[in-house]
């Protein structure tokens, strides 16, 4: 019998502990599935970041730090600069990489550092139940937001591939996101160019997917991705943000 | 090359950890240790080594945590206020069980405090720096000559342990000039099977983690992580005798303290008072065993620190509260004469209590 659909070697067995719904399953198979394909397995090293991918080392079957809260990219850094010939990963959550971590998000991009990162952006803080994120919309109801994000007092969310596309050291931004078939298939494009990039030498990549969280957001399945659709998409929009090798593809 | 040149104390430092095989240095800049990454930023280029300047401290010792997790010799220093900054970074070290090489060039808080020569990090290097159950191995250099061969030990012991090895300097000694051997012998080679290099598909994953969520595991690991720290306690303690010999009094200082303090130890004895000195080369390890046994010899001890007390804290628990100790300290960025310390040994040559 013919195998026409097989788990990708890039994971491990284990069975994800993310809640009925959640994209980060999807957005871990598209990074295994990239890494299977350009046959990188044997020399990438994933940096797990904190929040719900906390425990991204026990899925990827491959060699993993897991690092403090906001500080993946430094530590991508100096993993990359110790062994350059391995491929480097990060993979955060909003507060991650765009609160606490945002020191070391944007110069990581500024020093071109060649690593690749992926940024899940769901618009909340998933493991700590659901607190405002950096990225959550205006008056989006959180747990520190009741009332709604009331950008007058808390002011507003950050565009992290716009804020970057003005960093010189970037070379490739992009903004996807996971809520049909034709848009995973763009986000499994666009992550398997930042790899690509990398193991080219090109220099700092990141994606980020826009994602959601049926359990904070207190919606189901089906209707976070309707909710993302309608109101995360037009305030976070995708495409390119930047590309220093447009030119040569 | 057994002869001897003349370099400043925090240079020495530097070139003593390319000598020990260290080609990644993450720094950030604070005074009074600008010289080690401006050495640095000049060598490492020389030697095929990284020099990278940090956003932040924070930023440092998280690449210092990703280059000891791809298994190379990795360093970073600062001074007070920076440690402060890297103490996140140091438990994660710590709760990672990895190698790293850590320099405080210690200067007067707290806050930003001042950028003169101070020991009040004491309580911060010796208690574990910051959250969790957790050592580092600190060593205090008390000349240019042992803050060579101190980072040269530093960094084999911080890989025979895995562990953070943190050298306690001070402003004076980073900033003072003195003839140095840079001959140091060979860098034993550790091997790194858990280092991420990447599994080439020929072995299983290794992950470098310190998040244990069940608190069975997290305990187990916590006592097999002090297993290490009681051999370390067992086979690394260092420190120095000073005429100790027939002391009725012995002070306790390290780092520039104990250079101040030997000059009034000869004061003393030229006045004929019968005063020694142990001086902690490791002040985690502390010498506890050595320092109750002379408890048993002398009549008090002098503490003497640039600090509001921090050593004499551990002279009065490795003593047992045996016998007096005596406070002779300075802080904020002085720097006490050898004379303050003369009246201080006098003051406990005639029976001064605590």
């Amino acid at each position: 019998m013919a195998v026409v659909f097989e788990k990708p070697k890039a994971l491990t067995d284990k069975v994800f502990h993310y809640c009925p719904g959640c994209t980060h399953g999807i957005i871990h198979r598209l990074v295994a599935e990239v890494i299977d394909e350009l046959g990188i397995q044997g020399k990438t090293v994933g940096i797990a970041s904190v929040g719900c991918s906390v425990m991204a080392y026990d899925y990827f079957d491959i060699d993993m730090v897991q690092a403090a809260h906001g500080r993946a990219p430094a530590v991508a850094t100096g993993v990359k600069r110790a062994n350059p010939e391995n491929i480097v990963f990060t993979y955060q959550g909003d507060g991650d990489l765009a609160a606490i971590g945002t020191a070391e998000t944007v110069h990581s991009a500024a020093r071109g550092e060649n690593i690749t990162v992926i940024f899940v952006n769901n618009a909340i803080y998933g493991m700590t139940g659901g607190q405002m994120a950096p990225t959550s919309l205006p008056g989006q109801i959180t747990q520190t937001s009741p009332y709604g994000r009331d950008t007058s007092k808390v002011g507003f969310p950050l565009k992290v591939c716009e804020l970057l596309s003005n960093v010189d050291g970037a070379a490739y931004l992009e903004r996807v996101a996971v809520n049909n078939v034709k848009n995973v298939k763009a986000a499994k494009k666009a992550i398997k160019k930042a790899f690509t990039y990398q193991t080219e030498g090109k220099g700092f990549s990141l994606i980020e997917v826009v994602s959601t969280c049926p359990t904070n957001w207190g919606l189901a399945p089906q209707k976070a991705l309707d909710w993302l659709e309608e109101n995360m998409i037009p305030y976070y929009p995708l495409g390119v943000y930047k590309d220093k090798y447009a030119q040569e593809d | 090359m057994s002869e001897k040149v003349l370099m400043k104390g925090n240079e020495a430092l530097a070139e003593a950890a390319i000598m020990a095989g260290c080609r990644h240095y993450l720094g950030y800049p604070i005074t009074p240790q600008t010289e080690i990454a401006a050495y640095m930023a000049k060598r490492m280029p020389k030697v095929d080594g990284t020099f990278l300047q940090a956003e932040s401290e924070i930023a440092a010792i998280n690449m210092v945590i990703g280059v000891a997790a791809a298994g190379k010799r990795a360093m970073t220093s600062s001074s007070s206020p920076g440690i402060s900054l890297k103490g996140e970074g140091l438990s994660y070290l710590a709760g990672c069980d990895l190698p790293a090489f850590v320099v405080n060039v210690q200067r007067g808080g707290p806050g930003l405090g001042g950028i003169q020569p101070s020991q009040s990090d004491y309580f911060q290097a010796t208690r574990g720096t910051s959250h969790g159950d957790y050592h580092m191995l600190v060593l205090a250099p008390d000349s240019v000559q042992e803050m060579v061969s101190m980072t040269f030990k530093g960094f084999d012991l911080a890989d025979k342990y895995r562990m953070t090895v943190m050298l306690l300097a001070d402003g004076t000694m980073g900033q003072m000039m003195e003839p140095v051997s840079l001959d140091m012998g060979e860098v034993t080679q550790y091997e790194k099977p858990w280092a991420v290099t990447g599994t080439k598909c020929e072995r299983k994953q290794n992950i470098v983690n310190s998040l244990f969520l069940k608190p069975e595991e997290l305990e187990r690991k916590n006592f097999e992580r002090y297993e290490k720290y009681k051999a370390v306690e067992e086979n690394e303690v260092m420190y120095e005798e000073y005429m100790m010999e027939d002391a009725e009094i012995c002070i306790v200082a390290f780092g520039i303290a104990a250079r101040i303090s030997k000059n009034a130890i000869d004061m003393a004895r030229a006045k004929g008072i019968k005063v020694g000195m142990l001086r902690p080369i490791t002040l985690w390890p502390f010498p506890k065993k050595e320092l109750r046994a002379v408890a048993d010899k002398v009549k008090s001890f002098v503490s003497v620190e640039l600090s509001m007390g921090q050593l004499i804290e551990d002279v009065r628990l490795a003593t047992e509260c045996t016998k007096p100790v005596l406070l002779c300290n300075r802080t904020g960025g002085m720097i006490m004469t050898p004379e303050e310390v003369l009246a201080k040994i006098e003051e406990a040559n005639e029976g001064g209590k605590n």
